[in-house]
């Protein structure tokens, strides 16, 4: 869609894929990234009763503007015991992973990278390349703590990878399709159409999927939690006990790109749950556009509810990490195979029979 | 399988307490301050770094020691007696130049036991704490108030007025012994 737009307008393929696929980096990732990590430090800040940075800008707005400028003129240290083309490529295999899913992500009925028929399928498989770069890094970096970190977050990220993937089952279940920009489209109108409230329509159907849906939403939220390596499911990068994990060994603009990915993926997992169960880009009201006339005023409040949405679990996330404290290595595999895994298969079957029916 | 549900029931509930406990603390305002632009009250008897008012200092010593890390060195050298050194604020007399006055910050343990003995309250505490120094040098602090070409001229006066009553001393004595032997060459001449 996009990729069409920019090849008709410049007359030339190669530049249509380039400003296509730099332009969610440059346009989202990278101001979402500075925001984030600005939200990050002030949320964390005011649940501990602090007023966190402060001093660039007004109420320290600034902060990650300057801590990039500071990362950028880090020197880029790489050890001799290092596995040298693995350490390089790590970070990049790691962000493209984390990249790779915002191809498939509904950000309006306007802007879509790539209207996959396999959408959800496909960001999940592609942020699965995310554990490939962990992987690499904790190996590279010759480095026990780095090692047993990459090791815990490939074990963590494979296994929770199981019940978000019987959610997404389940939804495909109930709507018959995989491709995110037709999920969003269907739970278009009010907000009581969405996934969370039993999806479009006012059958029977709907009340008896109410609990499952919501059940469902809970796992995939925890699942998808641990698969971006969130508190409290933080040991792959556990900074107290594993001296953070997989990119202790890194510095200056690599260390800033495993930020960066890590910032991106959260987004992206915000972005999955909210496409699946809070009607994607939908507004919860009816837009503005449509009862003033202005129908090119939708795309823009589609975007803004999308982001909307996306931020607000990212503020989940946030608000989880600084509640709750890290789990233990046989505490989070309990939590993923005896307790997420059979809770997502009961689910699976019930909303399987409730279709039927 | 009650246990199991128990515990599902236990986590999901115990979250969502956290969470409201959080959510909260979100809205208490921040009990840490902006510290150098705001600074908290210290307390009434706050021992800080130690500041010598010159002008009431009468060079007894008395604080050097009974400083117990010996971070305070003091010299003296007395007046002429032509000269006049001013009273202090409690009206002692002023009797001797402070040639020397070396506080080593670094070494000072904030004790305040040299306050007390101070005869004119002339060293105390105050209340300035931020002083750090990238040099260690810069910690040992001057307070002496005359010019270092003052305090030579001061130590030379003072040797000049010692050179010259020894001298005087030694005349005077000089004096005595030949009159003494005088005396008994006198003496030995009326034996004989």
């Amino acid at each position: 869609m996009i990729y069409q737009f920019f090849s008709n307008l410049f007359n030339n393929q190669i530049i249509g894929y380039i400003i296509s696929g730099a332009l969610p980096l440059l346009f989202f990732i990278l101001p979402f990234v500075l925001v984030a990590v600005y939200m990050e430090r002030k949320v964390s800040a005011h649940m501990q009763d602090r007023l966190g940075p402060m001093r660039v800008g007004w109420h320290g707005v600034l902060q990650t503007i300057a801590d990039l400028l500071k990362l950028l003129q880090k020197e880029d240290i790489v050890a001799t015991p290092n596995d040298r083309p693995l350490f390089n490529l790590a970070p990049v295999v790691v962000f493209a992973g984390s990249y790779a899913a915002f191809a498939a992500i509904p950000f309006s009925s306007a802007y879509i990278g790539s209207n996959l028929d396999l959408g959800i399928i496909y960001i999940i498989a592609a942020t699965g390349l995310v554990v490939a770069g962990i992987l690499m890094s904790g190996w590279a970096s010759n480095n026990k703590y780095t090692l047993l970190g990459a090791m815990r977050s490939a074990a963590q990220i494979i296994s929770y990878e199981i019940p978000t993937l019987l959610v997404v089952l389940s939804l495909i279940m109930i709507t018959g399709t995989m491709n995110l920009e037709t999920l969003s489209q269907m739970q278009t109108g009010y907000f009581w159409n969405w996934m969370i409230f039993g999806g479009p329509g006012l059958g029977l159907e709907k009340f008896l999927l109410l609990p499952f849906m919501i059940i469902g939403f809970f796992v995939i939220y925890i699942s998808t939690l641990a698969e971006v390596n969130r508190t409290p499911f933080d040991i792959p990068e556990a900074e107290s006990e594993l001296v953070s994990g997989y990119h202790t060994e890194y510095s200056g603009m690599k260390f800033s790109i495993f930020f960066l990915a890590e910032y991106a993926n959260m987004f992206a997992v915000s972005a999955i749950v909210a496409a699946l169960f809070f009607g994607g880009y939908q507004s919860p009201f009816g837009y503005l556009g449509n009862t003033l006339g202005a129908h090119w005023l939708v795309p823009i409040e589609q975007f803004f509810w999308f982001t909307v949405k996306g931020v607000f679990f990212v503020f989940v996330q946030m608000w989880l990490r600084w509640t709750l404290p890290r789990l233990r290595v046989d505490q989070l595999m309990a939590v993923c195979w005896k307790y997420l895994i059979p809770i997502a298969f009961v689910n699976l079957i019930i909303v399987g029979l409730i279709t039927i029916l | 399988m009650k246990e199991y549900l128990n515990n599902i029931w236990s986590a999901i509930s115990t979250i969502f307490i956290g969470m409201s406990v959080t959510w909260k603390h979100m809205f208490v305002p921040s009990v840490t301050i902006q510290y150098p632009d705001v600074k908290l009250d210290l307390p009434e008897r706050e021992r800080n770094r130690l500041y010598v008012n010159m002008d009431d200092c009468i060079g007894c010593d008395q604080c050097a020691r009974a400083c117990p890390v010996n971070c305070i060195e003091i010299e003296t050298v007395k007046s002429l007696p032509e000269e006049d050194l001013g009273k202090t604020s409690n009206g002692k007399k002023k009797a001797l130049w402070v040639t020397k006055f070396d506080i080593d910050i670094a070494k000072c343990c904030y004790c305040q036991l040299c306050v007390f003995p101070c005869p004119t309250e002339c060293i105390y505490m105050t209340d300035v704490y931020e002083f750090s120094e990238y040099e260690r040098e810069n910690l040992l602090y001057d307070f002496a108030t005359l010019t270092p070409d003052e305090r030579v001229q001061k130590k030379i006066n003072y040797e000049k007025l010692e050179a010259e009553k020894a001298a005087q001393k030694a005349a005077a004595a000089e004096a005595a012994a030949k009159a003494k032997a005088a005396e008994k060459k006198e003496d030995n001449k009326e034996q004989n």
